[in-house]
């Protein structure tokens, strides 16, 4: 299984570098082998990649990768349509989109993945979360981000939030899902304390090589543990 | 008017003492409210005047350094009491004041938080700032770290006589374009530098080495048999005997002596004043505990963490390690910070077979990130002090427990640790 780590120097400040770590060790866990190859501004994409991996940045970071990201759009978008498993969290997952719109009214393209739009705004959406979906339940992180994403007709949400401000603090989405490309608000990383999705994403990757998608259960009591704690903690 | 206001606050403390609370707080916020021009007026009569400590990592300790070098010359007001808000300072002064309502004082010391910071300096310009890092913490207060560093742009802007940078942190030495004060810097050796990287060089950026000339340099740090450390002030080496453990309080160290040179002592008052300082609250304090020598640690973000880690480094390691992680207000509600944390260090040989648990109200959280470097935990316990008392139960006497605590867990700690055993 090869991992791709995007913009690991630039976009990597809330933790989000740990859903690489996570994803490698419940393949090493269970004997399967794990590569991981980390990206940068100018660093061509492995073309047997079989997850993509991004976190969220500053304001500034983004702005550093955002046209390293945008002409990348034909290649991302080729291996999106390959079936090529990405989960992109906040900042990326915003440049996944067609176009940043910075609140001064500067639009920034974006790699064309996703069907959503992101505008940004003053106040920053801030707070514990946590996202139900039908496929991986209950997926338990934190948010804290300016931009508001408006999702289009080619993707779906990746859940509903409650408690939380989702994708724009409006509509109760969080998050989008095209074919296996997932973006979403979710920091924390939300794979730690959301083992069945990380495993979801492993089978996910599995299936498109053809290989047998059966994962061996790993004991996930303690994150089963903090999710529920983190759930009843205050925003 | 300055009577009234210490009078009004100097009640406020008694009334708080007769209660049996600590209040470092609420009498600088009623000052504050009933009084908002207290503070200027009170401190304008420092003939030495103000000097503000402020940045991500470091100012409690540092602070602790400055206001004791300058102890052997100065009469100094100091806000220790571990409120770093402007209301700390005003408690701190109505507290020191007399009730004449005189302050009694040369020169006044204060740590801010970098927030507020940026409104005190508003208040009172300090003649003087010593600005230390700026490391991710508290992301869901302050945004990004871009930000933090405009706050510290502003308290040096407003500074007036002298501004002391780390040249190591780029964001903090780009500070000099921000202030018409005079500018110094304090470093530590180009050799050391990899010891303190920033958030970007420990994601594989390069690491930067500044070529600005240091007031005080940091040249070596304790190894093996040799416990000093060694500044070098003035083009010459000299030997410090630390009392409080690790690199990064080393490094502060370089700081708080960098500005106490502004004042024109001589090199040698400095390190006899610095040699004196003993560790700040919760920062390297030691207790006995059944007769086991426990030490608390605070830790606030990733920064920080791996600095204190550093100090299981030592010869004599750990026989039991707890990780006590809150998320209430003060400590940051987001825990995601302790991904940007390697903990190989407690599997380092030195503690090896030590008895390792997590505790406080992310206990399980803290115990997820540690299994996904690897490292079991024997004991997951949301209880602060019945994970002290099963660390402490874990080790043979004469043993040694670390406990590394975020900033809630660690005032909680202090009571429990000074009811169940005593300060050393």
């Amino acid at each position: 299984m090869k991992l791709i780590h995007l913009y690991p120097r630039e976009m990597n400040i809330y933790g989000d570098t740990g859903n690489v770590l996570v994803l490698m060790c419940r393949l090493q866990w269970r004997g399967l082998p794990v590569e991981v190859a980390p990206v940068s501004v100018g660093d061509p994409l492995p073309h047997d990649a079989d997850i993509l991996l991004g976190g969220g940045g500053q304001d500034a970071a983004q702005g550093e990768i955002g046209a390293d990201f945008a002409g990348r759009g034909a290649e991302l978008r080729a291996m999106a349509d390959d079936g090529v498993v990405m989960l992109t969290i906040c900042g990326t997952y915003q440049m996944l989109g067609h176009e940043f719109v910075t609140q001064e009214g500067r639009r920034i393209a974006g790699a064309g993945v996703l069907d959503v739009v992101t505008h940004g705004q003053a106040e920053r959406l801030i707070g514990n979360n946590f996202v139900d979906t039908t496929d991986a339940g209950r997926l338990v992180g934190y948010e804290n981000h300016s931009g508001l994403t408006e999702l289009g007709p080619g993707v779906r949400a990746l859940g509903s939030t409650q408690s939380g401000r989702g994708n724009n603090g409006r509509d109760r989405t969080e998050g989008a899902v095209r074919d296996n490309v997932i973006g979403t608000y979710l920091h924390g990383p939300v794979l730690a304390k959301s083992p069945r999705f990380a495993d979801e994403l492993l089978r996910l990757a599995l299936a498109r090589r053809g290989s047998d998608t059966d994962l061996e259960p790993l004991d996930d009591t303690l994150a089963e543990q903090a999710a529920r704690v983190a759930v009843g903690r205050p925003r | 008017m300055n009577l009234l206001a210490v009078w009004l606050g100097k009640s406020v403390l008694l009334a708080l003492r007769a209660l049996g609370r600590r209040g470092n707080a609420l009498p600088g916020l009623v000052v504050e409210k009933v009084f908002p021009s207290f503070l200027p007026r009170a401190l304008a009569r420092l003939d030495d005047g103000v000097v503000v400590i402020t940045g991500t990592n470091g100012k409690t300790t540092t602070t602790k350094m400055i206001a004791t070098i300058l102890g052997e010359r100065y009469r100094v007001l100091t806000n220790d009491s571990g409120s770093n808000f402007v209301r700390g300072a005003i408690t701190a002064c109505v507290e020191h004041a007399t009730w004449g309502g005189r302050l009694p004082f040369d020169v006044g010391i204060f740590e801010l938080d970098e927030a507020w910071a940026v409104r005190f300096v508003a208040l009172v310009p300090p003649q003087r700032a010593l600005l230390l890092n700026v490391m991710r913490d508290q992301l869901d207060r302050f945004g990004e770290i871009d930000t933090t560093a405009g706050l510290l742009g502003t308290v040096a802007a407003a500074t007036t006589g002298h501004v002391v940078l780390n040249r190591d942190d780029e964001r903090v030495a780009a500070l000099a374009e921000r202030t018409g004060a005079q500018v110094s810097y304090y470093g530590v050796a180009p050799q050391l530098r990899e010891l303190f990287p920033n958030d970007e060089e420990l994601y594989g950026g390069p690491v930067s080495r500044s070529t600005k000339p240091a007031s005080a340099e940091l040249r070596s740090l304790p190894a093996g048999e040799q416990p000093h450390i060694t500044l070098r002030v003035a083009g010459s080496d000299h030997e410090v005997l630390l009392r409080a453990d690790g690199p990064h309080n080393a490094q502060n160290a370089a700081g708080a002596v960098a500005l106490a040179l502004t004042f024109g002592l001589d090199t040698a008052t400095v390190l006899a004043g610095l040699a004196k300082v003993s560790p700040a609250f919760g920062r390297g304090q030691s207790f006995d505990v059944d007769g086991r020598r426990l030490v608390l640690q605070l830790v606030k973000n990733p920064a920080g963490f791996r600095q204190t880690l550093r100090t299981l480094d030592g010869v004599t390691g750990a026989d039991a390690i707890v990780v006590a992680i809150n998320d209430d207000y003060a400590d940051g509600r987001d825990v995601s910070w302790l991904w940007d944390v390697d903990f190989a260090a407690l599997a380092a040989p030195a503690s090896s077979g030590a008895h390792r648990s997590t505790a406080g109200t992310r206990a399980a959280d803290m115990a997820v990130r540690l299994r996904y470097d690897g490292i079991d935990v024997d004991e997951v316990e949301p209880d602060l002090e019945k994970a002290v008392r099963v660390a402490v139960s874990a080790v043979p006497a004469g043993g040694h427990v670390v406990v590394f605590s975020t900033y809630t867990a660690m005032w909680a700690l202090h009571a429990i640790l000074l009811r169940i055993g005593q300060a050393v």
